[in-house]
């Protein structure tokens, strides 16, 4: 069901862990739903030195979180932005259906993250499967 | 190692059941429909003696044995057929939040077409209350259906007072038996049940083969239209290879059936204690007495998700399942897991171990060994863990 890069990133996920004194952190998702992503990063003169993540969640929700901080590592920060969740789910040879939510809460991490560094309110995008946050049934409105 | 931990999902076959089954693909390859030759006749008398098989290990007539192709297809026809046969005398119908899916679909099914449907509340351990069946029953109810024992989290329901309730409203009552059966004893008088789902595969038999046993006298309309097989009330051609792997499933599991209980029994007591001696912030779901089905292990672990369990878990060649969302390929996590009064994201970190009386000692050991590490592994990578540890620190 899973390409063998997604079991690998899930198998060995690269970035797992926190930066302390990070200048950066974003969190999206909730525990209701079934997956969190937080990234944490060390951004200096708008280039992104480090990149941490946590995610409890699925093996796709692993696998999308150690990719997406792959790519986005030594990157800088406008560049990052620029990632989109289908650029994360081309690296990882493609996911299941019912699995593509996760790269976008993947690329809703990051851009959180960025957010966060430029001073924006770290909102906590509550995210749903189908990428329609208007729909789903757990965000509270 | 490997460890099949899922014999709640299915079980292997046994030698001695794809024995029984072979020749009906061979030598008795005829239709048991036609007589008037030998293969046929041959055909027509092992289709007697399969459904006298079986009626004698659930203490049923032979003549109320109906085979199907599957435990779905028992409960559909025993919820629809019994609905649409008696919506003369009333529309409504009675079971429980944490049924089979085959149960609940059809009872879905017939809310869009005119009937009413209770679904009655579990307690924390998943269990109904014979006082609520007899409270919810009406003038208008026609049927009871509430499972022997639950799938996920091996409750054992107060069936045969549940029965007595039914019996005394004049309520057709049926049970969904399918994870029950070679874990243990079913009798239908015991019980007292009007109706009962079973399904082969649940107990080392072949998959495409279920009964539903219907006590004479229940009215019921058919599912399956067409010839004249089952009497009648249900049309296809026997497939007597499946018949006959049912009943040689169904005499080999209720054989030392005591003893296989007990060697389950021990296996699922090891597994609950060195899970919850092992991995801090878990929970067993479902009751941890008598009422716990022999072979059913259901646990919650806080801060992380199902599905990640399953997958590391199979890397160490472990089979297990879950009711996480991810798991189930839905939205929600298992509906038993809410209905039980979990919060959605201690029902995502839930895991399902179900032994069966194959398993060996061994293996469960190797599971105890193998888990804890897995877990641990995901918390450290859950950001819902970080707090936890903070708290822990001071």
């Amino acid at each position: 069901m899973y390409s063998e890069k997604v079991m690998d990133h899930f198998a060995n996920p690269r970035n797992v862990g926190e930066i302390k004194n990070a200048n950066a952190v974003g969190e999206v998702g909730n525990a209701k739903c079934g997956d969190i992503m937080k990234i944490y990063m060390d951004i200096e003169d708008d280039v992104i030195k480090d990149v941490k993540f946590k995610t409890f969640g699925c093996g796709a929700a692993i696998a999308t979180s150690s990719m997406a901080t792959e790519m986005v590592k030594g990157k800088s920060v406008d560049e990052a932005l620029k990632l989109s969740n289908k650029a994360v789910m081309e690296a990882l040879d493609g996911l299941p259906p019912e699995k593509i939510h996760c790269s976008v809460l993947a690329e809703q991490a990051i851009r959180a993250a960025i957010d966060n560094y430029h001073g924006k309110e770290n909102t906590n995008v509550h995210h749903n499967c189908t990428s329609d946050c208007e729909s789903c049934p757990h965000v509270e409105k | 190692m490997k460890a099949y931990m899922d014999n709640n999902a299915t079980t292997s076959l046994k030698k001695e059941v794809l024995e029984a089954m072979l020749p009906y693909y061979t030598e008795v390859y005829g239709n048991a429909s036609s007589k008037f030759y030998e293969v046929g006749r041959v055909a027509e008398k092992a289709n007697a003696d399969l459904h006298k098989a079986v009626a004698d290990q659930i203490g049923a007539k032979p003549n109320e044995i109906y085979f199907t192709a599957s435990g779905c297809e028992a409960d559909n026809w025993a919820i629809k057929g019994v609905a649409f046969a008696n919506k003369n005398k009333g529309n409504h119908i009675i079971t429980t939040s944490i049924e089979h899916h085959a149960v609940l679909g059809a009872c879905e099914f017939l809310e869009k077409n005119g009937f009413e449907v209770t679904y009655l509340p579990v307690d924390e351990f998943g269990r109904v209350s014979p006082e609520e069946v007899e409270n919810a029953i009406t003038d208008k109810t026609i049927l009871v259906s509430i499972m022997t024992a639950n799938n996920e989290i091996g409750t054992v329901e107060p069936i045969s007072e549940i029965a007595k309730v039914c019996k005394a409203h004049k309520v057709i009552f049926h049970t969904d038996s399918v994870q029950a059966i070679g874990h243990m004893k079913i009798d239908v008088n015991e019980m007292g049940v009007d109706m009962l789902s079973m399904s082969a595969h649940k107990f080392h038999g072949p998959k495409g083969v279920g009964v539903l046993y219907i006590k004479s006298g229940v009215k019921i309309d058919n599912l399956i239209h067409g010839g004249g097989q089952e009497r009648g009330k249900r049309a296809a051609t026997e497939n007597l290879a499946g018949m006959a792997g049912l009943a040689k499933a169904l005499e080999l599991a209720n054989t030392d059936l005591d003893k296989k209980i007990a060697h389950m029994k021990y296996l699922r007591d090891k597994l609950i204690k060195g899970i919850s001696e092992k991995i801090p912030y878990s929970r067993l779901n479902g009751p941890a007495d008598d009422t716990r089905l022999c072979n059913n292990v259901n646990f919650s672990f806080k801060y992380v998700e199902g599905e990640s369990i399953l997958m590391l878990l199979d890397m160490k060649g472990v089979a297990a399942s879950s009711g996480s969302a991810c798991a189930s390929g839905s939205l929600d996590p298992s509906h038993v897991l809410l209905a039980i009064g979990l919060p959605h994201e201690i029902a995502h970190g839930s895991l399902r171990l179900s032994v069966g009386d194959e398993t060996t000692e061994e293996e469960v050991d190797y599971v105890i060994e193998v888990l804890p590490p897995i877990i641990e592994r995901l918390r450290m990578m859950s950001p819902l863990y970080e707090e936890v540890l903070r708290k822990e620190v001071k």
